[in-house]
């Protein structure tokens, strides 16, 4: 008889159980087999309350968001990679490396271990080429109806180059609004997986971690004032944040914001206005007027920004409008999305 | 994206709008009435006004299904839901509708009532089934556009013997707005309309005839994209045109691609069995208007809920400041309204022309308030 012996995991038909976070040895297997074997670095390793890190120097950026989605599996990622590219976009947008990441997961009673390892490997995956290590982390169930699956939190640590500081009321008139890519993806990937929509292409969500585009973009030396990844409420909400928070008006070029043809399809379709739909693999740029064209070149010879163009530029506007030239010549605003983006009736 | 971008084309709006300045005769103006909510939508959303010469006027109409339901309709279906117990069913931009109590469907439902927002009428049939303990109401609003939708939904509840669905019915007529809003004394002066797109491919364009001969308003069935509204806009000049050199108004087709003379007569006629015509119903900014609104026929009295659970309709005024009876029938605009963009805003409405995208309120606040007063 072995007297150390515990059953492995059965990863394949097994469920998670309360007993999985009441800090027993059932919690510690599950924390070794799959969380501290997908992501395997040294911090971690060292299996203590937190993880002690090394100095940096440098002004420090802390960032972090809770993730919540359904379905938990879409095309083009899932709930892991994305809770790993979401947080370190937050923190690449205030112009930082991210260097380490924290995650915290509730697992609700009975969600299949199976599913549960499918999304920790893809959150190590996408950690790992980002170069970003999960250093510390933590596991609590809920009962079962208590939860969705799993929620996932994960927070970010980077630092930032001394000279940068961006910030969202930076924009001045004159400035240009550049915009890394399609719009779109990532909500309608989610949204006609929920409703059960098939399209002769596939929606594929974008979602991707944006820092390595962002240092291309810092090494430019382009004045950059305000970078910002345009996520839940899609662009149009967050061109509105940044022009309250520095006070100016922007005027868009429609025929600029490109839309790729399924996603413009599936927003017709549900009566969805793609300027209000999530993104999670693009940016918005704000520069000054002189640097726009060289950053735009910059970001077009990077794979996650190829689709890069000036979509606009900041003017003075006490009323702080979002305006827009459509397609058609006229001119209207872009503005806050006023409660949920429910479809039209008739 | 096909059968779509042909219709917001940039460059072929430019060629229909310099068309437009060129025939309008710069002495005089055009009054234009878009009935549906659709264009007025279309307008707002590209800018169409900035392609349009000054004395080109368009005239938002009441065709909002949202913004003619007046308050007391509302509070029947929140006392349903309430006080009766029912799951109520709606669709989705009638569950912000300001009712009576600072109230609306949502907060009821926020409240405790249990009110369910559908996409189809089949989802509500597919409520009624799967809660045989429960009662079903679905609070069946619209035009002639979903009107068949309705009828089909309670065709089938009699084939199933669901006997826990009924419908609120609040289905409206286009064509008896239509004469309403010409029939107010002292009210809007139009010299013609832009007809409705969905609801015209129900009921074809003949039910408009009668304007255009008894009234000597032209009228242009239009599609709801930028080009139909331009196209359509640029039909009504040539015809305003013409009757000042002494021709006649008529009924024209822009939208040949969906709409027929006849309409959808197997629509048609599935309405014609489920409904009937209520002597009058109140329209909100319409106030009473005969023949304008349907009900179920006697024989699907069963699955009527004014019938099934005794509901009056009990009216109620509007909001004193708020602006959108005069607005629903042209003849005020919406930043005319004291309380557009201050106390009214699409977060906190308080008429229902604020609500709906389609509402002329809605609209202009969502798009066009950078204009001002202009």
């Amino acid at each position: 008889m072995s007297t150390n012996y515990t059953r492995p995991l059965d990863i394949k038909n097994g469920r998670i159980e309360m007993s999985h976070g009441s800090g027993g040895r059932a919690m510690a297997q599950l924390i070794n087999a799959l969380f501290a074997a997908a992501f395997d670095n040294p911090y971690l390793a060292q299996s203590n309350d937190g993880a002690l890190l090394p100095p940096v120097g440098g002004r420090l950026v802390m960032s972090t968001d809770g993730h919540v989605i359904s379905p938990l599996f879409f095309a083009g990622g899932d709930i892991g990679c994305l809770s790993v590219h979401g947080t370190i976009n937050d923190v690449a947008m205030m112009g930082a490396t991210p260097l380490y990441l924290a995650a915290a997961f509730i697992l609700e009673e009975g969600f299949p271990l199976a599913d549960l390892k499918r999304i920790v490997e893809s959150m190590a995956k996408a950690a790992a080429e980002a170069g970003v290590p999960v250093v510390t982390g933590d596991t609590k169930v809920v009962e079962k109806g208590k939860g969705d699956g799993v929620f996932i939190t994960t927070t970010a640590v980077g630092v930032v180059r001394d000279g940068i500081t961006l910030s969202g009321d930076l924009a001045q008139p004159g400035d240009r609004i550049l915009l890394s890519g399609t719009i779109g993806d990532h909500g309608m990937a989610v949204l006609s997986q929920r409703e059960g929509l098939s399209f002769d292409a596939p929606i594929v969500s974008d979602t991707a971690a944006l820092h390595g585009l962002v240092a291309t973009m810092l090494d430019s030396g382009a004045k950059l004032r305000v970078l910002r990844d345009p996520t839940r409420g899609g662009l149009a909400t967050t061109l509105n944040e940044i022009a309250k928070q520095s006070g100016v008006g922007m005027l868009l070029e429609e025929s600029a914001i490109k839309v790729n043809p399924p996603v413009a399809a599936a927003c017709e379709f549900l009566g969805l206005d793609p300027l209000y739909v999530a993104n999670e693999g693009k940016l918005i740029a704000i520069c000054t007027e002189n640097d726009a064209d060289k950053l735009l070149k910059v970001m077009q010879s990077h794979p996650l920004a190829r689709d890069a163009a000036i979509i606009g530029r900041i003017h003075k506007d006490e009323h702080c409008f979002v305006q827009m030239t459509t397609k058609l010549g006229g001119r209207r605003i872009v503005d806050w999305l006023a409660g949920e983006q429910l479809p039209r009736i008739c | 994206m096909k059968y779509v971008d042909e219709f917001r084309d940039g460059e072929l709006a430019k060629i229909i709008a310099a068309n437009i300045a060129q025939e309008a005769v710069p002495a005089q103006v055009y009054r234009l009435m878009e009935f549906c909510g659709g264009h007025t939508h279309a307008i707002s959303r590209y800018g169409l006004s900035d392609l349009l010469p000054a004395n080109v006027r368009m005239i938002h109409g009441p065709g909002c299904p949202v913004c003619v339901l007046p308050i007391g309709r509302v509070d029947q279906a929140i006392r349903l839901a309430r006080d009766q117990g029912v799951i109520l069913c709606t669709y989705a931009d009638t569950m912000r509708v300001p009712a009576s109590d600072k109230l609306t469907l949502m907060r009821a439902k926020a409240n405790g009532a249990d009110v369910r927002m559908i996409y189809s009428t089949q989802d509500a049939l597919k409520i009624a089934r799967d809660n045989p303990g429960r009662e079903v109401v679905f609070l069946a609003i619209g035009f002639e556009t979903t009107t068949p939708p309705t009828a089909v939904a309670v065709k089938q509840a009699k084939a199933e013997k669901l006997q826990n669905f009924s419908i609120l019915c609040n289905h409206v007529l286009t064509p008896a707005a239509m004469h309403a809003i010409l029939a107010v004394a002292g009210g809007v002066q139009l010299d013609g309309f832009v007809g409705p797109a969905h609801v015209s491919t129900v009921i074809g364009s003949k039910p408009y005839e009668i304007f255009a001969s008894d009234y000597a308003k032209p009228v242009v069935i239009a599609g709801f994209e930028p080009l139909d509204v331009m196209q359509a806009i640029l039909m009504l000049i040539r015809q305003i045109n013409s009757q000042r050199n002494n021709g006649s108004a008529s009924v024209e087709n822009e939208f040949t691609r969906a709409v027929t003379r006849e309409g959808n007569l197997k629509a048609q006629a599935l309405v014609a069995e489920i409904f009937e015509l209520r002597d009058t119903f109140e329209w909100r900014g319409l106030g009473s208007v005969p023949h304008s609104a349907l009900k179920l026929r006697p024989e699907f009295a069963a699955f009527d809920a004014e019938l099934k659970f005794s509901s009056d309709y009990i009216p109620v005024p509007d909001h004193k400041a708020c602006e959108c009876a005069a607005i629903l029938r042209g003849e005020k605009r919406p930043q005319e309204c004291k309380i557009f963009g201050t106390v009214c805003t699409p977060e906190n409405p308080v008429g229902s022309c604020m609500v709906s995208s389609e509402g002329a309120c809605a609209a202009h606040y969502s798009y066009g308030r950078f204009r001002g007063n202009e």
